[in-house]
């Protein structure tokens, strides 16, 4: 008969408190740690931390059309800034499109909804011809040429861009406005197939912005098809949209369809939604706050500390004529 | 095991899972993954959190009420103290990184723009909370003291609310949410109090 091994001791028997309680440390151990989980997806799901990673890699530069020829870009020594030009990634990841999005990097992640070609800009209003004008022959009308120009949005930050297209006033100048155009109107392209966001209602869709005419006709006043000498990315208003450096941001409408020109100052999008924040005019200046930030100074993206904000944005020597014998704190 | 202890974990878990969502936030800073302007969305995300974590420390009393365990009223101050401790990093990060330490600029906008004054004001309104949080606290200064300063919360998370909405430039669907929760709360506080203050005179009739 095989003797069976000895039993062990009693003083060796984990007493049955001891065994209970190391099953519950185990079950406590794995109930803390899955909270803990819990927890921190659910903290930072709620608080946008989920969500907050930019695109994986910054988006290649759009190619021109296939068969299309080569852009052709010069590059006068005028219109140039001496500053660091804010890098592609940065110019192409953080935008202001609500038509693709309401954060920041939803733009550059919604863009591929746009389709820029075939695309066509209406001419409309006080014009000797109301016409209809495809983007590429606006191209081959002007030609391109780069601007760098500081961008100062009414969020307090700021970019250096270089800018490809034409100026606007020889756009106005070949359209032949008449004596009654006294304003400009750039209208946003409707279509919530290409503009996702259009679906909802934060904004009055299309976006509308507008322009003296004297402010449209001014030299730094450019239509930009490109920047960084490639075709703009859809997230940085593709194919076609207005940049007007001296003013904050919003003005510069995005893949324009229309252009119009009338007698009176057009109703535009920001202005409408909260008159008292956003002016008709929004040229920088430092010294009329946003009734919830200060306008005062800005950062400039990709530094850490802020900047102050000049006056027009540092473009007054050129502009600020234009608004001579303005009150500008109440014309903001 | 005592049905009292049943729940310890909770607190420490509640704090671990706080402090990896703050790591996860340092790391996204440290390795450039919060895009092109990190210190506009850290500020936005700390806010976020500390109006979060104050949202759930008041939905503490109407889970109590609706589930009828007290689990609840266990972790609400960890969460309450960790709502302060956002609230204040936020701030510091507005301070600081944010506004160069320019104390000046700072209480002016503090002063001149409600949306910072009443985000400002919750945190101010936080501190003497976060101070007597302690049970040595409440013992101090009796209960029914204590509690009657501790409703100032309430205030805070109207103030918080209201800094959320004021911040927000056109889409106020999130800071609607969040009111929404706090409302959803002091309606159950309501009723419950309402039912309590009926059972009271039945009693006594």
């Amino acid at each position: 008969m095989a003797k069976l091994p000895p039993e062990p001791k009693s003083h060796e028997i984990t007493s049955p408190e001891l065994y209970a309680r190391r099953r519950e440390f185990l079950k406590t151990g794995a109930l803390y740690v899955a909270t803990s989980a819990g927890v921190a997806l659910g903290l930072s799901e709620l608080s946008g931390l989920g969500r907050a990673d930019p695109p994986k890699k910054p988006p290649p530069p759009p190619q021109p059309a296939p068969g299309a020829p080569a852009w052709q870009v010069r590059r006068p020594a005028t219109f140039t800034v001496d500053e660091a030009q804010t890098p592609y990634e940065d110019v192409t990841t953080y935008n202001n499109y609500y038509e693709l999005g309401l954060s920041k990097t939803e733009p550059a992640e919604q863009a591929f909804h746009l389709k820029p070609r075939p695309w066509t800009l209406k001419v409309s209003g006080h014009v000797q011809k109301p016409q209809t004008l495809d983007v590429d022959t606006l191209i081959r009308w002007f030609g391109l040429e780069e601007r760098v120009y500081r961008m100062r949005c009414v969020e307090a930050w700021s970019m250096v861009i270089p800018w490809v297209g034409f100026p606007l006033a020889e756009l106005i100048r070949r359209l032949e406005p008449t004596s009654r155009a006294k304003y400009v109107t750039f209208t946003t392209l409707l279509d919530p197939a290409q503009l996702p966001n259009q679906e909802s209602h934060v904004l009055d869709w299309p976006y509308v912005e507008g322009l003296r005419i004297d402010e449209a006709t001014h030299p730094l006043a450019f239509m930009a098809l490109g920047l960084y000498g490639a075709p703009l990315p859809g997230q940085n208003g593709a194919p076609l949209r207005l940049v007007v450096p001296w003013k904050y941001g919003f003005k510069g409408g995005k893949s324009i369809v229309e252009i119009g020109f009338s007698e009176e100052q057009p109703p535009t999008t920001w202005n409408r939604a909260a008159p008292s924040e956003y002016g008709f005019y929004a040229n920088v200046n430092p010294k009329v706050d946003h009734p919830r930030w200060s306008q005062a100074s800005e950062r400039r993206i990709g530094e850490l500390t802020r900047r102050a904000t000049l006056p027009f944005n540092g473009y007054g020597n050129e502009v600020a004529q234009l608004y001579r014998g303005m009150n500008l704190a109440r014309d903001f | 095991m005592a049905p009292k202890s049943r729940h310890a974990f909770l607190a420490p878990a509640i704090v671990t899972g706080w402090l990896v969502t703050l790591l996860q936030l340092g790391y996204r800073i440290a390795t450039h993954g919060l895009g092109a302007n990190p210190i506009a969305t850290a500020l936005n995300q700390l806010g976020l959190l500390a109006l979060v974590l104050l949202v759930a420390t008041l939905c503490a009393t109407p889970l109590k009420l609706t589930l009828g365990s007290t689990w609840p009223l266990r972790i609400r101050r960890t969460l309450g103290l960790l709502a302060f401790f956002t609230a204040l990093l936020h701030f510091v990060l507005y301070l600081g990184p944010d506004q160069g330490f320019d104390v000046a600029g700072v209480l002016s906008d503090i002063v001149k723009r409600p949306f910072i004054a009443v985000g400002f004001l919750a945190l101010l309104l936080l501190v003497p909370l976060a101070w007597t949080s302690s049970k040595q606290a409440v013992q101090r200064l009796t209960f029914p003291v204590w509690q009657r300063l501790h409703r100032l919360v309430y205030a805070v998370a109207v103030l918080a609310a209201l800094h959320f909405y004021l911040r927000v430039k056109a889409d106020h669907t999130q800071p609607w949410l969040y009111a929404a929760v706090l409302a959803a709360g002091f309606a159950i506080r309501l009723v419950a109090w309402r039912v309590k203050v009926r059972a009271k005179r039945a009693r006594l009739a």
